[in-house]
This record gives C-alpha cells, structure tokens and sequence, in this order.
C-alpha cells in the first residue's frame, strides 16, 4: 500500500498544471481515487449529507458481490461446452473453467476499454473529475449477454449506451435508465440473430487454446424460458441445475446460488435496498403464480423467478441506486410493478421469452413520477396535518 | 425589386441552415422518422413537400388579400389538399413503388406542421415571389434532414444506398451483422437528434 501511494505521489507533479502529462489528468485522477479515499470532503456548510464511505467505495462493493456470479458464469460457459460436445466424463474442472475465462475475459475487456475510454474523454473535454460510474456497469455489460455475442457488437452497444444513455444526460447519477440494460437492450433490438436467434448463441461452439471443444455448427440449445416460448410444456432441465445454473443463459444470469450470495453482501452492507428487491421477487412470484393458477404459463411461481434473468435483474439492476425508485414506499411500487411487467411480458408475448430487461428499463422511466407521486402525497399529507391544529 | 435581393436572398437560403424547420424549429418530425427508413423514399418525400411548400406558398400569397381573415385555414387546406392530391397521383401513376412505400405519408403531407407554419407565416404576409422562395428554402432545408437521416438509415440498416448494395460482401462473410434497430423509427429520432446535436454545436449562437 506504502509503495502504491509513493508511485502516486512521485507521478502527481506530472500531470499537475504545468506538467508535461497534464493532457492526462483526469486519468491520473480517476486511478488515483480508485485506488485511495481522497481526503477532501464537501464542505461544512450548506446540505452536504456526510458519509464515510464515497461512490466509488460503494462501486468496488457492488463489482465485489458480482464475482460469485461472474466466476460461476465462467464455469458453466464451460460445462455447457463440454455438456454439448458430450465430453462431460472427460472435461476437469479446471479445464472447463479456464475455458470459460477465456471466452469470458475478452468481453470484459472490450466493455471496459469502450466504456472506460469514452468516460475519459468526456471528462477530459469537459474539464471534470472522472465518474465512477462504469466500474459496475463495465462488469456487468458482459454478463447479462450470450457467451457468442461477437466483440465489435459489444463495442457498438457499450459505447451506444454510454454516450446515449449516460453521457447525454450528463454522466454518472444523472443517467434514468440503467446504462448495463440499455446496451443489452442495443443488442436485443438491433442484432436479434446475434441475442436470441435459433438458440445457437447460448453455448459456445469452438474451442479456444487447446481448451473446451468443437461444438457441431447445428447444435443448438434453448434456454429454459426459450423452450417455454416455443411451445413446450415441460423444461428438459431438473430443477436443481437451474438452482444451480447449469443451464444455458447469459454469462451470468445463471446460478441462483451464486447470485444470493451476492445479495447477501449487497444487503449486510447496505448498499441495495432490500425494499426493492424483495418487492421485485414479490411482484414476478404472485403473477406468475397468478398465469400459473389461470394456465397460461405452464411455469409456476417458483421457477418464474429462477429461471432467466429475474434474479440477476432483481438483485443488481432493479437496486441501482441512480434509476430505481428514491423514496421508501416508492421503492415498494417500483419492484412490485418490475415483478408484474416481467413475468407478463414472458407470458402473454412470445416474441420476447425474457423480459426482465424490459421491465426493469420500462420501470426506470416510472421511477421518477413514482417519487413525485410519493413526494407530493407525503407535502400534502404534512400540510392537512399542519392546518387541522 | 430585384429577383433576388437581399430579403429573398435570406427567404430562400435561411431555411436551409440557421432556420432549418427540422432541426432549429423541430417541426415535421413525424414524417422524419415515418419515411427514412430507405434514401429513396426520403428523397421523393423531400421533394414532395418541397413542391407543394413551394407552390401553396405562392397561390396563397397571390390570393392572400382576398382571403377573409375568420376561414382562412380552411382556404390553406382546400390549397393544400389540392396539391397534395396532384402530387399523390403523378407519384401513383409514375413511381409506383415508391408511392406503395410512402404509402399514407404523401397524404399527410397537409398536416405537415411546416407547410400550414409557413402559409400561416409568411405567405399571408408577403408578396408572392418571396412567399415561392421561401416555399423552396423550407421544403429543401427539410429535404437535406429526410436526406440525411436515410442515408445513415439505410447504410446501417441494410447496408445499401437507393437499393445498391454499399458495404461489401466480404464484411457479411466475416461477421458484419445489419443494425435491425436503424430500420425501427426510434433509432431515427436519435439520429435526428445527433444531427441537431452537430448543428448546434456548429451554430453556437443557436443554443
């Protein structure tokens, strides 16, 4: 830590006014504060709400709680690989998981140095300090995607989404939809084939290095909620695999198990609001329950809110702090209505087997009047209270 | 006066830039988005309202002291429609396809908020030879957006321009995949905006 902060301190000069690397500044800076607490705070005066904790802090906590997920997701990109070359007997752990980091790792990549560079420049241009913003998104853009979304679509759809969804509204905390969701939802709409198409994107087909193995170009393998939507009635995976995650899905979405332990962490610490989410588990469990009791989904309530993304986006997307709901009843509304909006769209339109994606973004553009409905009730509340004294 | 003195000058030129009716007053934004989604039928389009901006323009102006100020959108619209039906019928009988494309947007034509702003505007205010300048400036300045906006549409969407194959064969066989989203109509609001963004930042004294 001692040396880190020395290099710190010996490079500063460079980039100060004056310095031959002060074009860089904003570089410096963001990494600077990345890695230490800075030690200047808001003022005294005026309505600063204090914290020991700063943005940034938080951030490192959330991509904290994403690595359970993330490295489980490695994991079953490979076991799905070697599940579909039928070389289950003879794949090693740490084989398919090497597999899987390899296929992964480039994607994280790519969402990092678009998202991260187009961040840099903004605030280099506009003479601000760097937003911190794309730390979570950066990280979990390529986990809510399939295993075979090409890279060049991934570096469209990033760099679409922040300066579109992010950098336009004027940067991190102003944006109203979540930036993660809007380059999934670039993806959905702009390259279908590439996102769900003849449900060979699941399972990645080549082997890489020497590791995982050659899939047929005709294999192909339905999500559980893909092989709902094309008519079926039961799922040919067990209950427990999608508990699990053994099934095929974006990098991420998969394992149930994984993400809870990433709720966890997010939950003791404080850092989502445990209103939101259980709210959302809530809202997708009593209407799917409600299809399941009508019989226009042949899933019941359960598996509704394991399958898919509804767990990934109830747990990471639907809490972001910046588009959800702000007030505390708000948030109950917000979640509630997610839940509901999902498990709709999966049942009643079978054009969009998922659609946790557009519920959550569909909700962050309600969140505000759901707050302004919450305020106002709230002032008017008060002031009946003030005049009957 | 002379043909093009300096008032006409700026009735036929200002539309095309720092009064441009899409991008600096935002109006006719539906038919933007609605025919763009291929060059050919934006440019037909532009022209279309270009012709008929024009010559409402100018039968207006010449009848304009003559109008009864209490039913004079009513006179507009008789005008208009009147055009709008001649423009609808020479594009049916020599382009049908591209009619068959723009289908219910020629028509709608006189609901263009441009055509009834500028008769509203100048037309019942000015002398006819302006009034047809103006017409042209802001049926062009409209036609150059349409324009734009199909042409990234259209490049990006199907990788064509007016149906000749533009991006090479060789990017399809090493993965280049057509946006789908170009050719929705919310992906031309963002690039009407992009192009609003460029001028802006252009014409920093519009802002």
């Amino acid at each position: 830590m001692n040396s880190l902060r020395k290099f710190f301190d010996n490079i500063k000069p460079n980039f100060q006014e004056g310095g031959k690397l002060h074009a860089f500044r904003s570089l410096y800076d963001g990494f600077e504060t990345f890695a230490f607490v800075p030690n200047t705070t808001a003022g005294r005066c005026g309505t600063h709400v204090h914290d020991a904790i700063d943005s940034k802090r938080i951030m490192s906590l959330v991509v904290i709680a994403l690595v359970p997920a993330l490295l489980f997701g490695m994991y079953n990109v490979g076991y799905q690989n070697a599940l579909a070359a039928g070389q289950l007997d003879n794949a090693t752990f740490w084989g398919m998981f090497g597999f899987g980091l390899l296929a992964v790792l480039p994607k994280i990549i790519v969402s990092y140095i678009v998202g991260l560079g187009i961040e840099f420049t903004v605030a280099q241009w506009k003479n601000e300090e760097i937003h911190e913003g794309f730390l979570v998104s950066g990280i979990i853009i390529p986990m809510i995607v399939p295993v075979n979304t090409p890279l060049w679509m991934l570096a469209i759809a990033t760099a679409f989404a922040v300066i579109f969804a992010k950098e336009i509204f004027g940067g991190t905390g102003m944006n109203i939809f979540n930036v993660a969701l809007i380059t999934r939802a670039f993806l959905f709409f702009s390259y279908p084939s590439s996102m769900t198409g003849d449900d060979t994107v699941w399972v990645a087909q080549n082997a890489i290095w020497g590791l995982g193995y050659d899939v047929p170009d005709t294999f192909s393998a339905a999500t559980p909620l893909g092989e709902i939507a094309a008519g079926a009635t039961t799922l040919s995976t067990s209950f427990c695999d999608q508990v699990c995650g053994f099934i095929p899905g974006s990098i991420g979405e998969t394992s149930v198990v994984a993400i809870a332990i990433g709720a966890c962490l997010l939950l003791c610490t404080g850092v989502a609001s445990w209103k939101t989410m259980l709210s959302v588990f809530v809202g997708g469990a009593c209407t799917g329950w409600m299809y399941n009791a009508l019989g226009l989904s042949p899933l019941d309530a359960c598996q509704h809110i394991v399958l898919g993304g509804f767990c990934f986006g109830a747990v990471f997307m639907a809490t972001d702090p910046v588009t959800s709901a702000r007030t505390e009843g708000g948030k109950w509304i917000y979640g509630l209505l997610i839940g509901f909006v999902a498990v709709t769209v999966r049942v009643l339109n079978p054009g969009y087997p998922e659609g946790m994606m557009l519920a959550i973004l569909l909700m962050n553009l309600f969140a505000p009047l759901i707050d302004y409905c919450f305020v106002s009730h709230n002032i008017s509340k008060r002031a009946k209270r003030a005049i009957n004294k | 006066m002379a043909l093009l003195s300096k008032a006409n000058q700026e009735a036929l030129v200002g539309p095309l830039n720092l009064n441009n009716p899409v991008v600096v007053q935002v109006l006719g934004i539906c038919s933007a988005l609605a025919v763009t989604a291929q060059l050919e039928p934006a440019i037909v389009m532009g022209l279309s309202v270009t012709i008929i901006t024009a010559f409402s323009n100018l039968i207006i102006s010449i009848i304009r002291n003559t109008i009864p100020n209490r039913i004079r959108i009513i006179v507009q619209l008789v005008v208009v429609a009147a055009l709008v039906t001649i423009v609808s019928q020479v594009l049916k009988a020599f382009a049908y396809d591209v009619s068959v494309q723009l289908s219910v947007y020629v028509g709608l034509i006189i609901t263009n908020c441009i055509l009834m702003g500028r008769l509203e505007a100048f037309a019942m205010m000015n002398k006819p030879w302006p009034s047809f300048l103006d017409g042209i400036g802001n049926g062009i300045g409209y036609a150059i957006i349409l324009i734009i906006v199909g042409f990234v549409r259209e490049l990006l969407g199907a990788g064509t321009l007016l149906g000749f194959q533009v991006i090479p064969q060789w990017c399809y066989d090493h993965g280049y995949v057509n946006n789908g989203m170009m050719t929705m109509p919310a992906m031309s609001l963002i690039i009407v905006g992009c192009v609003i963004w460029a001028h802006r930042a252009y014409n920093k004294d519009l802002v």
